[in-house]
């Protein structure tokens, strides 16, 4: 037993590192680190210096355009990007229906789609999620009716992520009311600019709107727009939901947090003359915090060598969602701690573009709670942990 | 032993209750948040004319009697609705000061204009390095002739923006975290070299980082003897850290009930999500948790009106807020993840009250800093 990368690994992992350090903008490393939003146009840019590189697609298979990586070596270029805090590609395109095409998709979807997803020319979003239909998935209500070449769409989307952003939209949508609620869904990819679709923003806790509500108001759609058979679609999106679960679990961006927690915890004063790296339970609450993130590690590395040897990704990536969010939404609160007064201002403009503001307290202090109400939504989206409990409990305890 | 509340302290609450119900619903709230002071002058006026303005003040201040007790009892239901009005700053900080370190013309002055509404105060303490600690002061008071040249800054004083009059904590002598040393002067908002910062802290209230640049102030406006004020300033800040706690208590309350309620009436799977054995323990788990922060609180209320020794009376005031602290923590959270993402967006009070509680927690010192000054007592 050895979790040891091999020589042919080790010179991959020093090719993506100095690819990192020279050629992912030092100006998007500066905001990142000053705990700022990276544009549309700004994570666009990067994504198409990877895809120069041809790194676009990690997961993606070499026949459209992936890198044919093994396993670990899409672990070891999700790590150092994590490192480096340069962002993962948006996923609704890359990693939700681009699997998605591939497996169920025409020849002509796939022609269609996938090369322009590669080349991040198109921005997707994801319309799963209904005000109704949250955990309970299935119960969606949005309608998709035959009408001569097209569907007819009617209905309303939420919790759509970046929708103001998007070109298009791929949605889950009941074309049959007459059977179980699972076998009367079918998977539509829809233009964002068709006549009939509205977005209304929804301002989360942080003061940003992030996710929208989208209606779709007698939306006309092709039907050769619709992947693979007609309520078929509940299938697809299961493959979607297990398909992409690689760095679900957050290690690197945990361990670059971490470390600034301890850098910045050096830079606090405790208030009787000394910093919060010396306070105890500060220290105590750090430690415990990096030996959760060494078990989640491990566990994260055991599944993936399951996977190298050919084993399907299994519930066990459950594990991977639940701790790692946790985890996450830990530091986000010892960041609020060592804030401490500073972490009150609301300022949601920090996070934007040129933000000019009169800085109110020392370094990112200011995006401390904001940040940590805004990742409240790690354990409520992507399955909520509730969901991923009740998948260990059933598929893998049999209760 | 009897834990139920006096007759007045029941009125009290009933009054508080019903402006709440009836005059202070979630977009009620909202429109207040957004306008221009932060806060309305008007609901100001109401409390000052129905006495609740008073109630931080003895019988001998003129005021309502002045017991932690009956202060709990009223920040509770402000903690209900949420209420954003600068009743913590201006009456038991600002207020408190004076009527602990003031002479008696200064309060004559002072505390009529308070309790009628027509004066509103906030308390410059805590600075960018002080972190919890009150004694951690560099703002300094010098002598010069008959009145003192204030120079430094100050960071979140509550209701800075409107504030006439701010009480500022500033050194005399000694060095930054000496207890001895510190003095707390009158302030006119509008004095030469003050100048103010205004934001919106993330609970919706107004604060503001403050400097002072060789702002000059009679001796006569110095409340209490040079260098002695350190004390007071912490049994005044103790005070509000019950009240606060008391506030929180009553946010958590109405997260808790929220959070019931809407487990009641959202289906998932064909089913109410309250018919889930695994959210009915963690509600269950949520009440225990407010149970035992309403205890904290009323022990620590009691306690400080008690004949206790001040050191009793300050651990049991550390005790509250450090697990008031961890309830916040747990009951927030969980009524944020019961809700799923509705509970994320600004459009449902739960949210608000979330960031009002997390807001508490940092006030004054949060839970880990009150642990270790409990451990330390």
């Amino acid at each position: 037993m050895n979790a040891d990368f091999t020589t042919e690994e080790l010179a991959f992992q020093d090719e993506v590192r100095d690819f990192l350090e020279s050629e992912f903008p030092a100006e998007f490393r500066a905001k990142i680190d000053a705990s700022q939003r990276l544009s549309k146009d700004e994570i666009v840019r990067w994504q198409k210096i990877l895809y120069q590189k041809g790194w676009a697609a990690p997961s993606w298979p070499e026949e459209h355009g992936g890198t044919g990586w093994t396993q670990i070596q899409r672990h070891i270029f999700a790590t150092e990007m994590g490192l480096i805090g340069a962002p993962e590609p948006v996923p609704f395109g890359m990693k939700m229906v681009a699997p998605v095409v591939m497996a169920y998709g025409s020849d002509e979807q796939k022609q269609r789609f996938l090369p322009d997803i590669l080349s991040s020319n198109v921005w997707w979003c994801q319309g799963y999620s209904e005000p109704n239909a949250g955990s309970d998935l299935a119960s969606l209500k949005t309608t998709a009716m035959r009408d001569g070449d097209e569907y007819i769409v009617n209905g309303a989307k939420t919790w759509n992520t970046y929708g103001q952003y998007a070109d298009w939209i791929f949605c889950l949508v009941r074309t049959d009311n007459t059977v179980k609620k699972q076998e009367g869904i079918s998977f539509l990819l829809i233009d964002m600019k068709s006549p009939g679709i509205t977005l209304k923003p929804i301002v989360l806790l942080d003061g940003h709107a992030e996710v929208n509500e989208v209606f779709f108001d007698d939306v006309s759609v092709p039907v050769g727009n619709l992947i693979g058979e007609e309520n078929k679609g509940w299938t697809y999106a299961k493959l979607l939901l297990t398909h992409e679960r690689s760095n679900i679990a957050g290690v690197p961006r945990g361990k670059r947090r971490l470390r600034a927690l301890k850098r910045i915890a050096k830079d606090t004063d405790d208030g009787f003359g000394g910093n919060m790296l010396g306070n105890a339970s500060f220290r105590n609450k750090l430690a415990d915090i990096e030996i959760q993130l060494q078990a989640l590690e491990y566990s994260e590395l055991r599944t993936l060598a399951a996977l190298s040897v050919g084993k399907a990704p299994g519930p066990e990536s459950s594990i991977l969602k639940v701790v790692g969010t946790e985890l996450a939404q830990e530091l986000d609160e010892l960041f609020v701690d060592l804030a401490g007064y500073h972490c009150l201002p609301f300022v949601p403009e920090q996070f934007e573009d040129g933000f000019q503001g009169a800085q109110l307290g020392p370094g990112n202090s200011a995006a401390a709670a904001l940040t940590y109400f805004n990742n409240r939504k790690l354990s409520i989206f992507g399955g909520s942990n509730e969901i991923q409990r009740n998948i260990i409990s059933k598929h893998v305890l049999g209760l | 032993m009897d834990f139920s509340y006096t007759e007045e302290q029941q009125m009290l609450q009933d009054s508080v209750q019903k402006f709440v119900q009836n005059s202070y619903d979630f977009d009620t709230r909202n429109t207040i948040i957004a306008s221009d002071d932060g806060y309305s002058l008007e609901n100001w006026q109401l409390f000052a004319e129905l006495g609740w303005l008073t109630v931080p003040f003895s019988e001998a201040d003129g005021g309502f009697g002045g017991s932690a007790v009956d202060l709990i009892v009223m920040m509770e239901a402000f903690g209900k609705a949420n209420l954003v009005e600068p009743f913590t700053p201006t009456a038991i900080l600002g207020g408190g000061l004076v009527a602990a370190l003031g002479t008696d013309a200064q309060k004559a002055e002072l505390l009529p204009r308070v309790m009628d509404g027509s004066l509103q105060l906030a308390c410059a303490y805590a600075e960018s390095t002080s972190r919890f600690n009150l004694a951690s002061v560099s703002t300094s008071a010098e002598s010069d002739a008959d009145r003192l040249v204030i120079n430094g800054s100050k960071v979140a004083v509550l209701n800075g923006p409107s504030a006439d009059k701010l009480l500022v904590v500033a050194r005399e002598s000694g060095a930054t975290t000496d207890r001895s040393g510190i003095s707390v002067f009158l302030v006119d908002s509008e004095s030469e070299g003050v100048s103010v910062q205004a934001y919106t802290n993330v609970d919706g209230k107004r604060a503001a980082r403050i400097s002072f640049d060789c702002v000059a102030v009679p001796v006569a406006q110095r409340l209490g003897e040079a260098g002695g004020a350190l004390v007071a300033l912490q049994a005044v800040i103790d005070r509000a850290i019950v009240a606060t706690s008391a506030e929180a208590v009553g946010a958590l309350e109405a997260l808790l009930q929220k959070t019931v309620e809407y487990s009641k009436i959202r289906k998932q799977f064909g089913t109410a999500i309250g018919t889930f054995q695994a959210l009915q323990h963690r509600m269950a788990d949520m009440f225990i948790e407010c149970q035992l922060a309403r205890s904290i609180v009323i022990m620590a209320a009691m306690k400080l009106g008690s004949s206790e020794s001040e050191l009793e009376k300050t651990k049991s005031v550390s005790a509250a807020k450090s697990r008031v602290g961890r309830a916040i923590e747990k009951v927030s959270q969980e009524a944020i993840q019961i809700h799923g993402g509705i509970g994320m967006t600004e459009e449902l009070d739960v949210g608000h009250l979330f960031k009002r509680v997390t807001a508490i927690d940092v006030m004054f010192g949060n839970a880990d800093y009150h642990t270790e000054r409990f451990a330390s007592l």
